[in-house]
């Protein structure tokens, strides 16, 4: 018999994990978000979200400003294409490290706070990298216009390795495989495979369990012999990683870094996107970032038009009506479905859709239960 | 052999003297109670001894260590663990994890970044935990979550937090502080089996009930001075104990 502990419930959700992001577009063709450009979003923002949850969701420390590692890592990856090489593998792995890098400073200062003060200062840190990104850094970051490639990058690996130049601008590559459209949407899917994972080992770690602990009582932390600060800093450091490659990811699907990336409302947006799906639960996260963003992306492409043929059953006036009335949570009002959406989670569901699903299990779980007498009819019969 | 030895120490918050020329020997190996009226200065004392107060002058000396300066992570890293007043737990977290944090804390000290390992793999620690657990009488709910405890269990659960550590020292305020007659004597049978194991205690409590029953020697504290000092019989019937603390009336 398997015995059914942790171990085995964890690889049947990574495994199931997997089949998802392997079959995605086919998954998600039906609800019309089938197609790569979607579906590479929703694995980004997944990485961004997973990061972002391991601080939030684990020690409860609550970012504002984690825009700010996304932006870094976006500019990092293009710098990189620029002068190194078009290959994604460099770019991804000096994104993360630079915005580890940018996220050990900022973490070393913001955490000397908790709660509102700490978000405070990262809001404030995020809005001041954000006006340098515009104003001050234009060398580095070329300002308004964003940092963009250009025919004469040096691209010194490249020229090295013998990868010949063409006509345009280059294309971001795998060894030489283009990363546009399927290829760059399994790309990205492996990294969120790889990204998920690692949350899920953090998870059931010591580690995690000691951010867990800061979550719940510091006070105690320090009469227990533990040293409080190297954990939230180091718990704020991997969330920067994260979102630095979700950046760096960000610059592979398409070369352009602009400053609008590291804005509070990004920020914000991977707040809301961790509790849509469930604070602190592994796959939480992952589904919030896919909400949102079939929400921005589905949503807003309705127009008038659509909804006329989507209510052309009804009678012509009832159909004016019911379209006047629905136009204004779709296209440019799709902000107004997901505020809804989020109300009606956050009173009914605190634990996200994450707790939603728990919730159906157990009641389906009740339902599929067998009564008493028939087990032991079964047994009878098979003592027989 | 005295392990913890305060000399001469002074305190003052404002122009409130909370302790003036305090001397105390801990005998290793003894349970020790330290009481006196409220306001006396015990607690101020106490959080002289982890690290959340210094002292104005004097001296702290912890098995040939001095205390002064360093941090209540650092105190309890060479030994000393406290339970509160208010039992000091980790609510959200299952009673295992509970005392699993403080086993790592011994094993690991104060920061390691432990994040490939699984919990489950580390089956020392839960059998360690486990262990403690059932010393105290909670193993049975192991894996239920900590907050959902009765406040005498939780006190419970504070102790083998403390024990999974093996300390040299365990500083209690008011163990039984807010506690119904039941889980009091519950409380005082657990310590007594502590106490047994050789674990010196210093104990500060207000219930004379707990105190006589546990302590091998009390100090009496008042006004922010250790007024008097030896065995139970004796400070039991020592005037001037009876008049600072008792307000004149006989035990």
């Amino acid at each position: 018999m398997i015995k059914f502990n942790v171990k085995n419930k964890d690889h049947i959700l990574l495994i199931g994990f997997i089949i998802v992001v392997a079959l995605a577009p086919v998954i998600f063709a039906p609800i019309g978000a089938g197609y790569p450009d979607l579906l590479q979003k929703f694995a980004i923002f997944g990485i961004f979200a997973i990061g972002f949850n391991i601080l939030f969701g684990l020690t409860g420390y609550l970012s504002f400003g984690h825009a700010a590692f996304l932006g870094v890592g976006s500019y990092t990856a293009v710098w990189t294409f620029k002068l190194l090489t078009m290959n994604v593998i460099p770019a991804l792995i000096l994104s993360t490290l630079f915005a580890g890098l940018f996220a050990l400073v900022i973490g070393f200062i913001v955490l000397r706070r908790s709660g509102i003060y700490f978000s405070i200062l990262t809001l404030a840190f995020a809005q001041m990298s954000y006006n340098l990104a515009y104003s001050v850094l234009t060398p580095i970051t070329n300002g308004e216009t964003g940092l963009q490639l250009a025919l004469h990058d040096a691209r010194v690996l490249d020229g090295v390795f013998g990868v010949t130049r063409g006509e345009g601008l280059p294309s971001t590559t795998l060894f030489g495989m283009a990363m546009s459209g399927w290829s760059g949407y399994y790309f990205c899917g492996v990294v969120l495979i790889i990204m998920f994972y690692i949350s899920l080992r953090i998870f059931r770690s010591p580690f995690g369990m000691m951010l867990r602990a800061v979550k719940s009582n510091q006070n105690r932390m320090s009469y227990t012999g533990l040293n409080t600060r190297p954990y939230t800093l180091a718990a704020f450091v991997i969330s920067g990683m994260y979102a630095g490659l979700a950046g760096g990811l960000m610059a592979i699907t398409d070369p352009l870094a602009g400053a609008e990336r590291m804005q509070w409302t990004a920020s914000g947006e991977v707040v809301l996107m961790t509790i849509l799906g469930g604070t602190g639960t592994l796959l939480g996260p992952v589904i919030g970032a896919g909400v949102i963003k079939y929400f921005e992306n589905i949503f807003s492409s309705f127009n008038e038009g659509i909804l006329m043929d989507a209510f052309s059953f009804l009678p012509e006036m009832l159909q004016h009506a019911v379209v006047s009335i629905t136009g204004l949570f779709v296209g440019e009002g799709w902000h107004l479905t997901l505020g809804a959406l989020f109300m009606v989670i956050v009173i009914f569901l605190p634990g996200g859709l994450m707790e939603g699903i728990a919730r159906i299990g157990n009641v389906t779980r009740r339902w599929l239960k067998p009564k008493p007498v028939a087990t032991t009819e079964a047994d009878a019969a098979a003592s027989e | 052999m005295s392990i913890l030895s305060v000399k001469n120490v002074n305190k003052q918050f404002g122009g409130l003297k909370a302790l003036h020329e305090v001397n105390l020997e801990i005998e290793a190996g003894t349970v020790h109670a330290i009481i006196g009226p409220n306001g006396a200065g015990k607690s101020t004392l106490l959080n002289c001894f982890v690290g959340r107060l210094n002292p104005d002058t004097g001296s702290v000396n912890f098995d040939g260590v001095s205390l002064l300066g360093m941090l209540p992570h650092q105190i309890n890293q060479v030994g000393v663990s406290r339970v509160f007043q208010t039992p000091e737990i980790f609510g959200d977290l299952t009673l295992a994890e509970n005392v699993m944090i403080p086993a790592f804390a011994r094993r690991d000290g104060a920061f390691r970044i432990n994040a490939w390992r699984q919990v489950e793999d580390e089956q020392s620690i839960r059998e360690n935990a486990m262990h403690l657990l059932e010393d105290v009488g909670l193993a049975d709910s192991a894996d239920n979550v900590a907050n959902q405890l009765s406040r005498g269990d939780k006190r419970r659960l504070e102790l083998a937090m403390c024990l999974v550590q093996q300390p040299k020292l365990l500083l209690l305020d008011e163990p039984t502080a807010g506690m119904a007659r039941a889980d009091t004597n519950n409380t005082i049978d657990l310590l007594k089996k502590i106490a047994e194991r050789g674990i010196t205690m210093v104990i500060i409590e207000h219930d004379m009930h707990v105190v006589f029953s546990l302590a091998q020697k009390i100090s009496v504290l008042a006004q922010g001075t250790v007024i008097a000092e030896g065995l139970p019989n004796e400070i039991k019937g020592h005037p001037k104990v009876q008049e600072a603390y008792l307000g004149g009336a006989h035990l």
